[in-house]
C-alpha cells in the first residue's frame, strides 16, 4: 500500500492516461467570462488541489466536470470517452461525487435521508417492488457507520434534521455522502470552510484515504498549507483561466500565491 | 476506529468532553424544534380537539353522530381539493386552478354521461383524462416556461372556467339525469349510528394513499426536497422538473376524482358550483401547518385543517351565528395559522 501512496505522489508518468478530462472549456454568464477556456486533467490517485482568489471560476469549472453547469463550449472525457452530462445526476451515475460550495443539502430532510437523496433504496419484496417502500431503517444504518467512518462522533443521531445542524456538521453530512457514493472522482469544493481544527483533519484525512483507495481527489481550497499538505498537483485559476498548473516540491507557498496574484507567472 | 488520541483518553473518560457537551446541548434544543418540524401536524390537532370541546359544550347537538356525519360530507369535497393543493404547496407553489378543473371534469363526467349517454364508467375515465389534462397544463407551464405557479394557474383558472361554460352552456345537470355511477359517491353507509357517504371514504382513502407516497416514497422525499430548496435538490441529483409535473399531475387526476364526490355530494353537475373551493383549499392547507415556502407540512395536517373549518363553520350556525361570522373566524384563524408558521421559521433560523 504505501509503495503505491509513494508512487502516486510523483507526477503521474505521461502514458497513464487521465480519468476525468476537460478540454477548453468556455462558460459565461452574460456578459461575464466564468471560464475562458480551461483544460484541466484528474489522474488515478491522485490529489489536484485548485486554488485561486474569489471569482477566479473555481467553482464554475469544477460545476461544469459535474453537469451543474452545462460548459458554452469545450469537452470532456470520462477514461477517455466523450461523455455530455445533462445535468448533475449524469455526473452522479458516472461515479463522480461533488460536494458543493454551497452544500448542496436540504435542510428540512434529516441526516440519512440527505445521504441518500436522489439514490434512495427500496425495501426487498413486494413492498419495495411494488408499493415502492423505503427501506428507511436500513438508509438510517448506513447513514450512521458512514459518519462513523468519518469520525464525526458529535452526529450521532441520523433521524434530526439537518436544519437543526451547525455550519460544520452540515459540511460533514455533504462531505460523507460524497466520500460515500464516490466510485471514480470526488469533487470538494471549499469542504473545510465551516469546519474547526479538528474536523478540517478528519476531512484532510478522508482525502488521503481517498486517494489510498485508488480514487482521485479535487480538492478547492483557500487555505495554502492544506493544500499543500495533501496534494500532488495544484492548478492555480486566475482571471477565468489556468494561469499554471504547479507541485509542491517545485514550487513554495509563496510562490503559489505569487502566481494566483499575478505578481509572478510560472 | 473512535478511539481518541491517546493523549485525551484520560481526560474524557472522567470528564465528558466539553465540545461533545456543547453540541449535545444544541441538539436537545434542536430536538425540541424538530418535534414541531417532524410533526407539524400538532398544533392543528390541538386546535381541532379545543374546537371540537368548545362549541361541543355550547350546543351539545354538535357532537350528535349526524351532525358530525354531516360535516364530514361538507369537508369531502374541500378537502379533496385541498389534498392536491397540498402537494403543491408542499413544492412551494401555489394553485388557484385546481377547484376549476375540479368543476371541469364535473361538468365533463355529467353532459358526457347524460346527453352523449356514455356509460359512467366510462364518462368517469375522461373526466380523469380532463383532470390529468389539466394537471399536465399547469405543470409543462411551470417547469418548460419557468412561469410562477401563481400566475400560471391564475390563467388557466380563467381558462378552465371558460371550458366548462363552452363546454356544458352554462346548465345544471341533475343527479337523475346521470348513470347511477356517478352518484353513488352521495350514497351512505351506515355504520351505527353513524352514516358515511361513500365519497367521504374515498377522501379518507385518497389522504392514506397521498401519505404513504409522500412518507414512504423516494418520490415523497424528492417533493419535499425540490420544496424545500430547488437548487439543492438539482445538484444532488434530483430531476426538479420532472418531479414538478408529476405533483401536477397528481393533483389532476386528484381533481378529478374530487368532481365525482362531487357530483355525488351535491347530486348534480353545476358549472357554478365550488366558486370559493380553491381559496377554502388553501386555507385548510395553511391551518394544517404546511408552509407556502414549500418543503415542510403533511396531508394529515391538511385533513385537520379542513375539519377545523368544518367544525368551526357547524358550531357557529348551531350556535345561531350568521354565516360572516363564520367567515371572520375562518379569516382570523388563517392568519393566526400563518403567523405560527412564520415564527416557528424564525425560531429555526
Ligand atoms: N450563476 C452565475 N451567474 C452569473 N455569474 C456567475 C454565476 N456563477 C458564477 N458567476 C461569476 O463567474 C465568476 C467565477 O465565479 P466562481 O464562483 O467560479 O468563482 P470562485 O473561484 O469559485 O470564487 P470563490 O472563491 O469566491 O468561491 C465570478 O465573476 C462570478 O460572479
Ligand atoms: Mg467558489
Amino acid at each position: 500500500m504505501t509503495s503505491t501512496t509513494e508512487a502516486t505522489a510523483e507526477r503521474p508518468l505521461p502514458t497513464t492516461p487521465p480519468i476525468l478530462e476537460a478540454r477548453d472549456l468556455v462558460k459565461t454568464f452574460g456578459r461575464v467570462v466564468g471560464l475562458d477556456g480551461v483544460s484541466v486533467q484528474v489522474y488515478p490517485g491522485e490529489v489536484l488541489a485548485v486554488i485561486g482568489d474569489n471569482g477566479a471560476g473555481k467553482s464554475t469549472l469544477i460545476k461544469c466536470l459535474t453537469g451543474a453547469e452545462i460548459p458554452d463550449s469545450g469537452e470532456l472525457r470520462l477514461e477517455g470517452k466523450r461523455v455530455h452530462f445533462r445535468g448533475p445526476q449524469d455526473a452522479r451515475a458516472h461515479g463522480i461525487e461533488t460536494v458543493y460550495q454551497t452544500l448542496a443539502v436540504s435542510p428540512a430532510l434529516d441526516v440519512a435521508s440527505n445521504l441518500f437523496l436522489g439514490r434512495e433504496r427500496r425495501r426487498r419484496g413486494l413492498l419495495g417492488s411494488v408499493l415502492r417502500s423505503l427501506d428507511a431503517r436500513g438508509m438510517r444504518a448506513d447513514a450512521e457507520a458512514e459518519l462513523r467512518k468519518l469520525g464525526i462522533s458529535t452526529l450521532q443521531d441520523v433521524s434530526v434534521a439537518v436544519e437543526n445542524l451547525s455550519g460544520g456538521q452540515r459540511q460533514a453530512v455533504a462531505v460523507a455522502r460524497a466520500a460515500a457514493f464516490g466510485s471514480k472522482v470526488v469533487i470538494l469544493d471549499e469542504p473545510t470552510a465551516a469546519l474547526g481544527v479538528r474536523e478540517s483533519n478528519q476531512v484532510l484525512e478522508l482525502i488521503k484515504d481517498l486517494r489510498h483507495r485508488g480514487l482521485p481527489v479535487v480538492l478547492i481550497s483557500h487555505n495554502m498549507p492544506q493544500v499543500f499538505e495533501v496534494a500532488d498537483r495544484i492548478h492555480i485559476q486566475r482571471l477565468g483561466r489556468c494561469a499554471a498548473t504547479v507541485t509542491p516540491q517545485t514550487h513554495s507557498m509563496t510562490d503559489a500565491v505569487a502566481i494566483m496574484t499575478g505578481a509572478a507567472t510560472a | 476506529m473512535s478511539t481518541p488520541p491517546s493523549g485525551t483518553v484520560a481526560t474524557a473518560a472522567s470528564a465528558p468532553d466539553p465540545a461533545t457537551e456543547f453540541l449535545a446541548r444544541q441538539s436537545r434544543l434542536g430536538r425540541a424544534r424538530s418535534v414541531l418540524h417532524r410533526h407539524p401536524a400538532v398544533s392543528p390537532a390541538v386546535v381541532l380537539v379545543a374546537a371540537i370541546a368548545v362549541f361541543g359544550t355550547i350546543n351539545e347537538r354538535l357532537l350528535l353522530p349526524a351532525n358530525l356525519s354531516l360535516i364530514l360530507q361538507q369537508v369531502a369535497v374541500v378537502g379533496t381539493v385541498a389534498l392536491a393543493q397540498t402537494l403543491i404547496i408542499l413544492t412551494a407553489g401555489i394553485d388557484l386552478s385546481i377547484g376549476a378543473a375540479m368543476v371541469l371534469a364535473s361538468m365533463v363526467i355529467a353532459t358526457t354521461a347524460s346527453e352523449l349517454g356514455v356509460p359512467g364508467a366510462l364518462a368517469l375515465l375522461l373526466g380523469l383524462l380532463v383532470g390529468l389534462a389539466t394537471g399536465a397544463l399547469n405543470g409543462v407551464l411551470v417547469t418548460r416556461l419557468k412561469l410562477p405557479p401563481f400566475i400560471v394557474t391564475l390563467g388557466t383558472f380563467n381558462v378552465f372556467v371558460a371550458l366548462t361554460l363552452l363546454y356544458s352552456g352554462g346548465a345544471t345537470v341533475r343527479g337523475a339525469d346521470m348513470p347511477g355511477l356517478l352518484t353513488l359517491t352521495g350514497a351512505p353507509i351506515t355504520i351505527g349510528d353513524v352514516r358515511i357517504t361513500i365519497g367521504v371514504l374515498i377522501m379518507f382513502a385518497l389522504y392514506v394513499v397521498v401519505g404513504y407516497a409522500l412518507t414512504r416514497t423516494a418520490w415523497g422525499r424528492h417533493v419535499y426536497a425540490v420544496g424545500d430548496d430547488k437548487e439543492a435538490a438539482r445538484l444532488a441529483g434530483i430531476k426538479v422538473n420532472r418531479v414538478l409535473l408529476s405533483v401536477y399531475l397528481a393533483a389532476g387526476a386528484i381533481a378529478a376524482v374530487c368532481a365525482w364526490i362531487q357530483i355525488g355530494r351535491t347530486n348534480a353537475a353545476s358549472p357554478n358550483a365550488g366558486v370559493d373551493l380553491n381559496l377554502d383549499s388553501i386555507t385548510a392547507v395553511v391551518i394544517g401547518g404546511t408552509s407556502l415556502f414549500g418543503g415542510r407540512g403533511t396531508v394529515w395536517g391538511t385533513l385537520l385543517g379542513a375539519l377545523i373549518v368544518g367544525v368551526f363553520r357547524g358550531g357557529l350556525s348551531l350556535a345561531g351565528l350568521d354565516v360572516l361570522y363564520q367567515t371572520l373566524a375562518v379569516g382570523i384563524l388563517v392568519i393566526a395559522a400563518v403567523s405560527i408558521d412564520q415564527w416557528i421559521r424564525k425560531v429555526r433560523n
